[in-house]
């Protein structure tokens, strides 16, 4: 309707409903406020350019564990509560990777290569599970990630790693919770082509490696598989009617998103310098679902752009509301005031979740 | 007291439109004590919307009332809720049963009505807490199951019942209410034998003595002609016969029931195609559609024909495409061109040059969130990889963005679709630019032969005649065989060449569409289960 009117004639005052409308209120409100915070950091002598780095450098660690929801939100499988899951996929993959005596960049390739077969066969798995139960996916993707975790945490301590750099020290057996990866593929991304100019750092390498992958989504989303993928999510019984198996569909956008989950993680952890076993897993699904969330997407409707968009303002808020805050009050209470807003802004998100017409 | 010359109940000019359309216009009706009506007409005539009306129930109110009167013994009354009508002595037996399967018929039967005694909880807390009368409730209940005439369990549990014994315990609720003086039964022997049928209509009897009037709503002329005192028979909201059941006949019922001026609607130019090869040969085949049940239907369909498939709703005429498209559980062989197409398998119909528009538009035939250029092309690219192009030797197959575009305008313009543009979302169309759109999407697959369900459902007279014209063309023009599924009878007779007429789940009969419509009004209810 409104493409018909003559542009011309428009108000300021409709103009600016019409970019509110498309924006969306809420992402403009956050938005608006990360913005005030960043006016705020050099007055409470948080530097400026220093709070910028560390927001782009938040956004370059979880940028493709928010990427890994957009297939299962193009079937029509929901949020994925189960990203633990790919998690999981891509700790095998590192642990394995230093196991076996790979060292330097190799080491983040070989993480890769054995993450990947892990993550597609826990993906089949659990998309066989959610083609099951068809309707209730994302509360049982909650516990399928949930349950993983647990899982592993027994199995963390019983495999048989020997690698010095990652067994715990007195009993030489077990993995640690924390494992530093110098030596290892420590900022391996981050560290190529990056940019530094004062305070100012930004990650090119990291940048360029999310990119690379929302390339290849976006891409992969203008396929005809892609397309039947969208069509799936978008209404099953049409697809079905039009001779796609929507099975198959869904197992393929499910193992999808765990293999983005298992390099998301790899990615996450050369930017963060440690790879964190146990129960670190466990929390990680909600902010990503948040930041997509936020970033406007529905629950079956995502595009690169609401990944981009949600995980800037997401991150930008949850790392500069602790450093301002402190700042302000003169007292260490970082911890809780980040605990306060990445849970403030999962719930925030949560209730925007939106349902597709039926 | 009422005065014994007053009617029960009366309907003066009911008047009611959805939107501008209106489906009920001057309605009269009156109904005395102990007198049983049978109301019929075809889906759609307004039979259940004037029962609303009647119930006070919301869907009326909420589309903005009715125009009229209803008077109960004489004075005017307006149900706002279904309480009130309640209240007021009027019972309401639906189609669908409304009782809790894990209660004994007796519980059911008076829920929320219950007989109850004080308890010292209920004394403090109020009367929620009171304790059941069990012992009179079962007194309640056995007079409410010998009121009707018919034995049934009063412990057993409903979830273990047969069918038919759900039937008789709604009917013994409705009954168990002191105050009742008419009670709506509608299509209430649809799902019974026919031996409890017999039953009903003694129990339906039984009322009528004790002074309650029934309102008898049925596809089962003869039922009506055996139990009620006088016929009304309904068709396009208005009430075309109402004559003493005496003096009228099965025959003239279904006559009155589906003819229009209808000599004139049938079209001059139907084809006689007997003597063309047969394209498609259903034998045997089943459907396990839920409500569109397809028990044995065997069928030859001539190529380049428009076959018609009428007969009531719940007959299962929508079940023989849904079933032989793959969209629900079907048995039985149906052979095209020459092979065989098997069953359950939505895509390899598709690959067979079969094409399907579904009568459920917002559920099957479209992508409601997407834009008309994913609903145009979507089927075609993925059954014929149109709409695509290929790099690395077809192992990237990508959306030829502009092919879309470029079909999905020239259907817009072909089909006089109304929108924005090809890039408008489809649940942004009315109802019968989304229907053009289904079609749209069916042409792009190019078929040999098309099924189409239901294509006129829910929209105006004007898109109606662009659909039908529009199929009307491909056939003529591309020698597509055309199979059309419709509940109106008129519709099928001004486009079809044959009609066949499902009845109880199989083919009744098929007869040329120039034969006069009271002999396909015969078919539709000589078989209904």
């Amino acid at each position: 309707m409104n493409e018909t009117l003559d542009k011309t004639n428009l108000t300021l005052g409709d103009r600016l409903r019409g970019f509110v409308d498309a924006f969306g209120l809420p992402r403009l409100i956050i938005a608006a406020f990360l913005l005030m915070l960043y006016i705020a950091a050099p007055f409470v002598g948080a530097g400026f350019w220093m709070q910028i780095s560390n927001t782009i450098n938040r956004f370059s660690w979880n940028a493709i564990m928010v990427l890994a929801m957009v297939p299962m939100i193009h079937s029509g499988c929901g949020l994925n509560f189960g990203l633990p899951l790919g998690i999981i996929s891509g700790l095998l993959g590192a642990t394995l990777s230093i196991e076996l005596g790979f060292t330097g960049p190799m080491s983040f390739l070989m993480a890769i290569l054995i993450a990947t077969p892990f993550s597609v066969v826990l993906g089949m798995g659990y998309g066989w599970l959610l083609n099951k139960i068809k309707g209730g996916e994302m509360m049982i993707a909650t516990y399928v990630g949930f349950s993983s975790v647990s899982f592993m945490c027994m199995m963390w301590l019983l495999l048989p790693y020997h690698s010095p750099t990652m067994v715990w020290g007195y009993a030489g057996k077990g993995l640690r919770t924390t494992i530093s990866l110098e030596g290892f593929y420590d900022k391996v991304l981050a560290g190529f082509l990056q940019i530094n100019i004062g305070t100012l750092s930004i990650p090119t390498g990291t940048l360029l490696f999310f990119a690379l992958l929302a390339f290849g989504m976006w891409a992969f989303l203008h396929t005809k598989t892609g397309t039947a993928m969208t069509a799936v999510g978008s209404n099953p019984t049409f697809a079905k009617a039009a001779g796609v198996n929507v099975d198959k569909m869904r197992m393929l956008s499910v193992v999808l998103s765990t293999w983005l989950a298992a390099i998301g993680i790899l990615v996450y952890e050369q930017g963060f310098g440690f790879i964190q076993l146990y129960m670190a897993p466990f929390y990680m699904a909600l902010p990503a679902v948040s930041a997509i969330l936020i970033g406007g997407a529905s629950v079956n409707k995502a595009s690169i752009a609401n990944v981009i968009i949600g995980t800037f303002l997401f991150q930008g808020i949850v790392t500069m509301t602790p450093t301002v805050m402190n700042n302000m009050i003169h007292m260490d209470m970082s911890e809780v005031i980040r605990v306060v807003a990445s849970q403030g802004m999962i719930l925030y998100a949560l209730t925007r979740k939106t349902e597709a017409t039926k | 007291m009422a005065d014994r010359n007053t009617p029960l109940l009366e309907m003066r000019n009911i008047k009611k439109d959805f939107f501008g359309n209106q489906v009920l216009s001057d309605i009269n009706l009156t109904l005395s004590e102990g007198e049983v009506l049978g109301l019929c007409g075809e889906n759609g005539a307004g039979k259940s919307t004037l029962m609303k009306i009647l119930f006070g129930m919301d869907v009326i109110r909420e589309t903005g009332g009715y125009e009229g009167d209803v008077l109960l013994n004489g004075e005017k009354v307006q149900f706002s809720t279904p309480f009130d009508a309640l209240a007021a002595g009027i019972g309401m037996v639906h189609q669908e049963f409304s009782l809790i399967p894990g209660f004994t018929a007796t519980e059911n039967i008076l829920l929320n009505r219950e007989p109850k005694k004080r308890n010292i909880i209920s004394e403090i807390f109020g009367d929620r807490l009171d304790t059941l009368d069990y012992n009179e409730m079962t007194g309640r209940a056995e007079r409410a199951i010998g009121k009707m005439g018919f034995s049934i369990d009063k412990d057993m549990v409903i979830s273990e019942m047969p069918v038919g014994h759900k039937q008789f315990t709604e009917i013994a609720r409705e009954l168990s209410k002191d105050s009742l003086k008419l009670l709506i039964l509608d299509e209430p022997t649809a799902v019974l034998t026919e031996k409890e049928a017999e039953a009903l209509l003694d129990s339906i009897r039984a009322m009528s003595k004790q002074g309650i009037a029934v309102i008898f709503i049925t596809h089962r002329l003869h039922e009506i002609l055996s139990v009620c005192d006088k016929v009304v028979v309904m068709r396009d909201g208005f009430v075309v016969s109402d004559v003493p059941a005496a003096e009228t006949t099965v025959n003239e019922i279904s006559k009155k029931m589906v003819g229009r001026s209808v000599e004139t609607a049938a079209k001059a130019d139907i084809r006689d195609m007997s003597g063309a090869r047969t394209v498609m040969s259903i034998r045997r085949l089943w459907v396990d559609m839920p409500g569109e049940t397809v028990r044995d239907v065997s069928l030859d369909i001539k190529e380049g024909e428009i076959l018609g498939i009428g007969g009531l709703a719940g007959q299962g005429k929508l079940g023989i495409p849904n079933g032989i498209m793959g969209l629900y559980e079907a048995g039985g062989t149906v052979e095209f061109d020459g092979k065989q197409i098997p069953l359950n398998s939505p895509r390899r119909c598709l690959d067979a040059s079969l094409a399907f528009v579904s009568e459920d538009r917002r559920g099957v035939g479209l992508l409601l969130d997407e834009t008309l250029e994913w609903n145009v092309a979507f089927p075609a690219m993925q059954v014929q990889d149109k709409f695509l192009k290929s790099y690395l030797g077809g192992l990237i197959k990508w959306r030829d963005e502009k092919a879309i575009r470029d079909v999905t305008e020239r259907y817009i313009d072909e089909l006089q679709i109304k929108c924005t543009g090809s890039k408008q979302k489809a649940k942004e169309l009315s109802g019968g630019n989304q229907q053009k759109v289904c079609l749209a999407k069916a042409f792009a697959l190019e078929p040999k032969f098309l099924f189409v369900s239901e294509p006129t459902r829910g929209i105006d007279v004007g898109a109606k005649a662009l659909v039908l014209e529009a199929l009307r063309r491909f056939n003529r023009d591309s020698g597509v065989t055309v199979v059309m599924i419709s509940s109106e009878l008129e519709e099928l007779r001004s486009i079809c060449d044959r009609i066949a007429i499902v009845s109880g789940g199989r083919i009744a009969g098929i007869l040329p569409a120039s034969d006069p419509s009271e002999d396909f009004g015969m078919l539709m209810v000589s078989m209904v289960k």
